[in-house]
């Protein structure tokens, strides 16, 4: 048996989230909240975003990732907050039980509340099925980040990047830290899939940007040494390059769910929460880019802070075991909705809005529904990419139905 | 003095490749009393065949009988059990079930437990369908029907081979890698082989060349019997949760028209579908398709309905050195003391130790040493997930990968180890860094830092 420590709030993951949650919690008068934070360094993805802009309305400054990350940390642990790096969860149990590695050895950490804050990662090469040849060099947005900011490594000189999402505008501001160019920006869809404002970005940058571009091929034994992809009028086309920044389509770092007696939600990734952010296990709360991919630093900073009253009103009651019902997503254009299940309770704090994601552009008519009922219903025109927010209140009025079921109506 | 001084250019048996089959010849005839040198054409060991295959260990109940394949199949997987602990190297006992999934399969299986039976392989047992479905109750219910076959098992495919090879050289073997064999010639007595360490001479020499077997007995012998045929391999990896969706290896029914795909976990504690089998010429392109894979995994997914669910971890591809011929091509050119280990197919990590054993009953030579009563036992890569790991033991110095819970120990470890990896794939090989979900994601930076000047290619340049 390994040594017991016990704490009030341990909170897995010290990043943005993780973070502002654990100062929030304190701010209220929590005590004993600890992170537990498995890198060397808290502060988490934004260490790596060694650029503009982070922190503007939750700091009211603008800061680059780096600093936004010590302001972070400087703030919970000027609170009080015991911040404990270099510390792995291996495992979570029942009765909010951790069991966890360092250095030194191992321990398991018993707390009245565990709040799982373990954010994102980038989906990698394989699990988008790219093809070809696996040489060395083909990497992700954050591990080029954490090579360039963090530990002062170049991996290439002249790389194609694949996605253009937002960190892919952010892989292009890496590479120009780094005083290269990136060769072409690569997307299989027919246009960005950032704001359309940003379009212009790579070319002011010097980095051409294709579209439809579909069956990417890597090619090189030990080293990139070319891309081929399948263009829009059905050419293959070549890009000489020495290396490959596969970017975004980001999804939950929910492993240790995986492989604990919480409930996943395969439509997230994430965990299955209901409107306090509690998994199936009352004890564990979430918050942050686990819940879902993916948000902004911003928008985590200050789900993390709603988040906390709601904490500790739970623990200044008995654990709320009451049973919910299930709100799920319905039909074949909407990706997820969260959260995805609302219980019967009437403590403060609860979320106001769910979010909700698409699978691809729609416009219709969003509309939740219970039994034959129309709940609530409006306008939608939006993208995959794109949060939607759609209020809980009307969902919550019927939440002692047996399903509610979120749907699209498409059509003007 | 030692009995082999390392810096000696003189040798009783000179192997050629380090693959799978290379390393376990290696522990042989170093146990045997032989000095030995390993000369591999690349910059690390496992680079060719070896490198990516099914890691399991076979039975060979549906070898051919009779061949010389079924033989050291069935030798090797023996040997493996008798030294497994000793070397300290995993074994998780799955067994394996053999199914079918329409008539044509069905009416096949008859002929595959009557083969294995013919093999040697008596412990086979016919199963009805709800059998298999209270075994395995994750399986699609269209499955028809199959057998057991209790003794197929999961192996580490890397550390059991570097285990065979860093014995050979903690026990006096030497190993140069870079060393690709150019030219030689035997003067009656010995070989002079050319290589790019200067002429290696060697009174006998055992091609071990896998995906270049051909190439090398033409360079040495001016002729080859067979052609290596190189066929390639695509597999798909699913995260470790997946890996409680089965127990066993299911394995299918070669029909006339397709060989079928296995699902397996491995040892290291994820579940797996492949491979494919695809015939081309190239001999180094380990290639993925996309369609391929996405293939795959709908064969996996109409076996096993639930793994649409869980996340992918990898893909890659493997080259197997197959011939024009069915079985091994394992001959002897006496009169030159050379022996050609050829065509070792995708039944090669099973068969290792059986070939070796096999190969030194044709030997035609006497060792000038005497067999090695208690043999040095090297430290091995502890991976499996199924058994303890280093992160379980205090002062591990922190854990660089996240996913596959590898420790700065580990790392340096390896690199200051007996057999050093010269590439970040041979550093994945030894410690499974970079090899979990994340893909490199989290470790790559701090990787490339406690790397640096150690790997070629470097994983970064230092960005001054």
């Amino acid at each position: 048996m390994n040594n017991v420590q016990n704490c009030n709030v341990a909170i897995v993951g010290g990043g943005t989230s993780g973070l502002a949650l654990a100062t929030e919690l304190t701010r209220l008068g929590a005590d004993g909240v600890v992170v537990l934070e498995r890198e060397g360094e808290a502060g988490g993805v934004p260490r790596h975003c060694g650029h503009y802009p982070f922190g503007v309305k939750e700091l009211k400054k603008v800061m680059k990732g780096p600093d936004y990350a010590r302001a972070l940390v400087y703030r919970a642990e000027k609170s009080g907050v015991d911040i404990r790096r270099g510390t792995t969860v291996t495992a979570l149990h029942k009765d909010a039980r951790l069991s966890i590695t360092t250095a030194q050895g191992a321990y398991d950490l018993v707390a009245n509340r565990v709040v799982l804050c373990t954010g994102v990662r980038e989906s990698s090469r394989a699990q988008r099925f790219i093809g070809g040849e696996r040489p060395q060099g083909v990497i992700t947005t954050g591990a080029l980040q954490s090579m360039v900011y963090l530990h002062g490594q170049r991996p290439f000189r002249r790389p194609v990047i694949v996605g253009s999402e937002l960190v892919s505008f952010s892989a292009i501001m890496t590479c120009r830290h780094l005083g290269i160019r990136p060769v072409a920006m690569i997307e299989e869809g027919p246009r960005i899939t950032v704001r359309q404002f940003m379009r212009p970005y790579p070319a002011m940058m010097g980095v051409p940007l294709h579209f439809g571009a579909r069956d990417l091929r890597i090619v090189g034994h030990r080293q990139v040494e070319a891309i081929t992809y399948t263009d829009a009028h059905d050419k293959v086309q070549t890009i000489e390059t020495d290396g490959v920044i596969i970017s975004g389509r980001f999804r939950p770092e929910a492993a240790l769910l995986h492989d604990s007696h919480l409930v996943i939600d395969p439509a997230t990734g994430g965990p299955s929460i209901d409107q306090y952010g509690r998994a199936s296990d009352p004890a564990y709360f979430c918050t942050g880019n686990l819940l879902r991919p993916v948000e902004t630093s911003s928008w985590c900073w200050h789900e993390a802070v709603e988040a906390a009253p709601r904490i500790v009103h739970d623990l200044a009651h008995n654990r709320d075991l009451t049973k919910g019902t299930a709100l799920v997503v319905s039909g074949d254009a909407l990706r997820f909705v969260v959260p995805q299940r609302l219980v019967q309770s009437d403590a403060p704090h609860a979320m106001e809005q769910m979010q909700l994601r698409l699978k691809r552009p729609t416009v219709g008519h969003l509309i939740a529904r219970s039994g034959g009922k129309t709940l609530w219903t409006d306008f939608l025109q939006s993208r995959p990419e794109r949060r939607i927010l759609a209020p809980l209140a009307p969902v919550l009025a019927a939440r002692d139905s047996q399903t509610i079921k979120m749907d699209i109506i498409e059509g003007h | 003095m030692p009995p082999h001084p390392a810096d000696s250019q003189e040798f009783d048996v000179a192997i050629i490749g380090a693959g799978v089959v290379g390393c376990a010849m290696a522990r042989r005839f170093t146990l045997d009393g032989a000095r030995v040198v390993v000369l591999e054409k690349a910059a690390d060991v496992l680079d060719g065949a070896s490198k990516a295959n099914s890691a399991i260990l076979h039975t060979g109940f549906d070898a051919p009988p009779g061949s010389v394949e079924q033989k050291c199949i069935a030798d090797g997987h023996r040997e493996y059990l008798e030294i497994h602990e000793g070397l300290g190297l995993p074994l998780l006992k799955t067994g394996a079930l053999v199914l079918a999934w329409d008539g044509e399969q069905l009416a096949a299986l008859a002929g595959l437990v009557a083969k294995a039976r013919e093999n040697g392989v008596d412990d086979v047992e016919v199963l009805t369908r709800a059998e298999i479905m209270k075994r395995e109750p994750h399986l699609a219910s269209t499955v028809m029907g199959g057998f057991w076959v209790p003794r197929e098992y999961l192996i580490d495919p890397w550390a059991s081979a570097h285990a065979y090879l860093l014995q050979a050289i903690a026990n006096g073997a030497v190993l140069h890698r870079k060393s690709e064999v150019i030219e030689g010639r035997h003067d009656g007595a010995f070989w002079h082989l050319t290589t790019p360490n200067g002429i290696i001479r060697s009174r006998q020499v055992i091609n071990c060349a896998g995906l270049y077997g051909d190439i090398v007995d033409q360079r040495l012998l001016g002729q080859s019997s067979f052609t290596i045929k190189p066929r390639k391999g695509q597999f798909v990896v699913y995260d470790k949760p997946a890996s409680a969706l089965t127990s066993a290896v299911i394995l299918p029914v070669p029909s006339k028209t397709t060989k079928g795909v296995v699902i397996f976990r491995t040892i290291f504690g994820n579940l797996a579908v492949g491979p494919t089998a695809e015939e081309q010429t190239s001999r180094t392109n380990a290639s993925t398709d996309k369609v391929m894979l996405e293939d795959l995994h709908a064969k996996g997914v109409a076996m096993l309905p639930e793994l649409g669910n869980y996340e992918i971890t990898t893909t890659y591809a493997g080259l197997r050195p197959a011939t024009e011929f069915q079985d091994y091509q394992i001959t002897t050119d006496a009169a030159r003391n050379y022996i050609t280990v050829g065509g070792i197919r995708s039944t090669g990590l099973s068969a290792a130790l059986g070939i070796a054993r096999y190969v030194a009953s044709l030997n035609s030579i006497t060792p000038l040493g005497k067999p090695i009563k208690s043999p040095k036992m090297p430290p091995p890569d502890r991976l499996s997930n199924y058994h303890p790991r280093d992160w379980e033991t205090p002062d591990h110095g922190g854990i660089i990968c996240h996913c596959e819970m590898v420790t700065k120990r580990e790392i340096l470890a390896a690199l200051d180890g007996p057999m050093p990896p010269a590439t970040l794939q041979g550093l994945k090989r030894r410690t499974r860094v970079c090899m979990g979900r994340c893909q490199g994601f989290y470790c790559t930076g701090p990787l490339s830092e406690l790397t640096e000047g150690r790997l070629d290619p470097p994983i970064g340049e230092r960005d001054e």
